[in-house]
């Protein structure tokens, strides 16, 4: 497979660029902001991305999706990150599904992942930084389980439908093995969202779970089984994530690259200025390298070939990239840069939140390291 | 050609190889003195190094997607990436090193008469003869198009005078391909590109004494020498044109420096050994463990970007400043790559001249990679490039 988009793929993004620059550009999470919206995205939105069909991008066709790959939904996760929507896709329609795939909670889920009626939101952290280390527990109890434990950093987890909730029913917390996975229904008994507002003002929930009892049919997969599902979950909320990040890192960097053909001091644009040519044109590098990085992890997972080291890649170079386009965004706007007024310090604040998304630079360097034995 | 095809084509490449690589063949090249570079006074350093280029010649694979008419293997590009991942699977060793393979012969197979390819190209492919790039002078490296030598319209022969400055190896070259001023009337349209014997009388050099300790690069001076009409390739005044696709070739080269080895990372391992791991495995310099880890996620998001670039020239729908974000991050990996090599080494990866570092290879070759972001175009001329070319930034 050649290691670019191909035809049906770019028709796709030009589609998915198209509706999501008409429909939710920078404004619009200008205004969701602005109007201090406690949902922090719109239903709306939701539901006529499921008119276009894209939450079922990755739902195979017999249960009702498109059945497509990671690539496909990269390229949405692109524009989705290029004009900051806030959106429960990556969540939703790429990690959640991802994770109930195969199993027999599939068949109660997707229908209303297709239909726009759902919202997920993936209950995975426990600290405030992400690691593979699950302390949450989930007892046997009555003919279910019972879950106690607390988690954070869950997108959209106070509105979610569904929450995919890992919790340990076997060994201790560090341990890879005895984790099981299950969806966990919003109104559940016992349970507490507390969302809090984050510096991109899309919310994160830090959720309590005080004793919820859940059935037996709730888990995902096999009890003691949850690494299959839960690793499916994290690769491609790992990959979707980085992909979002490049839309960030590239849509900053169109808008600074624009910004210095158009703003003009001492008689020229400042475009012309050879320092800020080489830093314009060492970002655009940067972001080339960390494109290439990312569809490498997608074309990876697509053919189902071993792709850990890829998706960390991934992660960590988009991380890496955007970050700095960010930054080198804000300081050639100058002044306005700084303003709440004008878009690109949006751009800041949504790749630090996605930087430290299923894991940082600096933990998927050093799980590289560690796959390599150093 | 079908995947069976292929496949069946990559198992008899490795059963070939298997066959015909010798073992010393599949060690890495631990110093210049160890590269092959063929010529008229090429002196193997082992028996196995002539047999794995006598070998690897006889069939076409010191160039394997070159036709067969001109030396080459006549292979497709897709059987052409198999035997290079064969090869680096049991990291053999380039059999030939060339500028005649990397520059010359691209811009011939694109520029050259029928003649001059059946003259040159066969030769290259061989290892016959080794070839140097007469491109920068003392006041012409950035500014190449500012070149000063001349050539003087004689008949059927140029009359050429001038200087060239940072010739690599220009003393052990048998031929060299270079820049000349036939015409004052436009910069860039003035210029042709002729090739000539390094034999020819008023032809002489004087090396350049590098950081590095070696002397690679040259003075070369050209004092009236005689070169025929024959040995230009393209028209009189269009050498520019042959000169940047050239280059386009150089700097695809050099960026390859920056791409790893196949297999294990010599980097960690040379850390391990050196510095060792700690109780939980880890290296047992925590800096040092994340400086490295970072530069593994960027080496290896090139060799991805350098893998789609391919696959999109394949397809012919590369951008032309492509080359110039290669060269411009594979060369400044580079640079990292051995500073970290530099560091993990430790006391050890100074020693100079001791018998057991092999005469300093490691400082001398981490000193040489200095030279990767200069040569072949600097890492600022890259930039520049893909400033006006790609973002479409005002010239200033
Ligand atoms: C190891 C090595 C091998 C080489 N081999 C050969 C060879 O075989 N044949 C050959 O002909 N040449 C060869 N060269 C020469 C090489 O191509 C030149 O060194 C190179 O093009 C730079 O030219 P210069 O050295 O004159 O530097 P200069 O052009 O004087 O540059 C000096 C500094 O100014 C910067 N600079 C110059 N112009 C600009 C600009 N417009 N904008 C921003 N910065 C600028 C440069 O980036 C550099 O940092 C080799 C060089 C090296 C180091």
């Amino acid at each position: 497979m050649p290691l670019y988009l191909n035809d049906e793929q770019t028709m796709l993004r030009d589609t998915a660029k198209d509706f999501i620059a008409e429909h939710a550009p920078v404004g619009h999470l200008r205004s969701l902001r602005d109007g201090n919206d406690p949902t922090g995205f719109s239903r709306d939105l939701w539901k006529q991305f499921a008119e276009m069909g894209l939450n079922g991008v990755l739902i195979p066709e017999a249960q009702g999706g498109l059945g497509l790959g990671h690539v496909e939904a990269g390229v949405v996760l692109e524009e989705i990150g290029r004009n900051l929507s806030p959106s429960p896709f990556l969540a939703t329609a790429v990690a959640a599904v991802e994770a109930l795939k195969g199993s027999a909670q599939a068949e109660r889920w997707f229908p209303g992942i297709v239909a726009g009626e759902t919202v997920a939101a993936l209950a995975i952290d426990e600290g405030a930084k992400h690691r593979d280390r699950i302390a949450m527990t989930a007892e046997r109890s009555g003919n279910g389980f019972r879950l106690t434990g607390a988690k954070q950093f869950v997108t959209h987890g106070h509105v979610a439908d569904l929450l995919i909730v890992a919790a340990r029913t076997a060994g201790s917390p560090d341990d890879a093995e005895g984790v099981t996975l299950f969806a966990v229904p919003k109104d559940a008994a016992n349970l507490t969202a507390t969302p809090e507002r984050l510096a991109d003002s899309s919310l994160a929930a830090r959720i309590a779970f005080e004793g919820v009892e859940v059935d037996a049919d709730a888990v995902i997969g096999e009890v003691d089984g949850g690494c299959g599902p839960l690793d499916r979950l994290l690769r491609a909320g790992r990959t979707g994530a980085a992909a979002e990040l490049l839309g960030v890192g590239g849509g900053a960097m169109d808008m600074t690259v624009g910004y210095l053909k158009e703003r003009k001091q001492f008689g020229v644009a400042i475009g012309s200025f050879q320092a800020l040519q080489h830093r314009a044109a060492h970002l655009y590098a940067e972001m080339e390298v960390a494109r290439a990085a990312v569809l490498k992890a997608q074309q990876l997972l697509d053919t189902g070939a071993e792709a850990d080291a890829a998706v960390s890649i991934a992660k960590a170079m988009t991380g890496m990239a955007t970050t700095l386009s960010v930054q080198e965004g804000i300081q050639m706007h100058g002044g306005i840069g700084m303003t709440d007024e004008y878009d690109i310090g949006f751009y800041m604040k949504r790749a630090r939140v996605l930087a430290e998304m299923f894991g940082d630079i600096g933990f998927h360097a050093d799980r590289l390291a560690k796959a390599a034995g150093y | 050609m079908t995947d069976t095809d292929l496949d069946t084509f990559r198992s008899d490449t490795r059963a070939w190889l298997a066959e015909n690589c010798p073992p010393e063949m599949r060690e890495p090249v631990r110093s210049d003195t160890d590269v092959c570079w063929g010529g008229r006074n090429f002196a193997p350093s082992s028996p196995a190094q002539k047999d794995w280029l006598d070998r690897t010649a006889a069939r076409g694979w010191t160039v394997p997607d070159w036709p067969k008419a001109y030396g080459g293997g006549g292979l497709s590009a897709a059987q052409t990436k198999i035997l290079r991942e064969e090869m680096a699977a049991i990291r053999a060793r380039n059999p030939l090193n060339s500028f005649g393979i990397s520059m010359l012969g691209p811009a011939l197979l694109k520029y050259g008469t029928e003649e001059q390819k059946l003259e040159h190209l066969p030769k290259i492919a061989r290892g016959e003869i080794r070839w140097c790039q007469g491109y920068s002078e003392p006041n012409a490296g950035s500014d190449l198009a500012g070149l000063a030598a001349s050539a003087e319209d004689a008949g059927d022969h140029y009359i050429v005078n001038g200087q060239k400055v940072w010739t690599s190896y220009a003393d052990k070259a048998d031929w060299i391909f270079c820049l000349v001023r036939t015409s004052k009337a436009s910069k860039q349209g003035g210029i042709s590109f002729v090739l000539f014997d390094m034999a020819s009388p008023g032809v002489s050099t004087k090396p350049i004494l590098l950081i590095s300790g070696y002397s690679p690069f040259c003075e070369t001076f050209m004092d009236d020498v005689k070169v025929p009409k024959a040995n230009r390739i393209h028209d009189e005044n269009k050498g520019w044109d042959v000169a940047k696709y050239l280059l386009g070739h150089e700097r695809e080269m050099i960026s390859g420096m920056g791409l790893a080895s196949g297999g294990r990372n010599p980097l960690v391992e040379g850390a391990i050994a050196t510095i060792g791991l700690d109780h939980d495995g880890r290296l047992a310099d925590p800096v040092l463990r994340t400086q490295i880890a970072l530069f593994e996620v960027r080496a290896k998001a090139f060799a991805a970007m350098s893998e789609r670039f391919i696959d999109e020239l394949k397809a012919g729908r590369a951008h032309p400043a492509q080359p110039s974000m290669m060269k411009y991050v594979g060369t400044e990996l580079n640079k990292d790559r051995y500073e970290l090599m530099m560091a993990s080494g430790g006391s050890d990866a100074l020693e100079w001249e001791s018998e057991r570092s092999r005469t300093g290879a490691m400082p001398r070759a981490w000193l040489r990679t200095k030279a990767n972001s200069i040569e072949g175009g600097t890492s600022e001329i890259q930039l520049n490039i893909i400033a006006k070319r790609i973002l479409e930034l005002p010239g200033a």
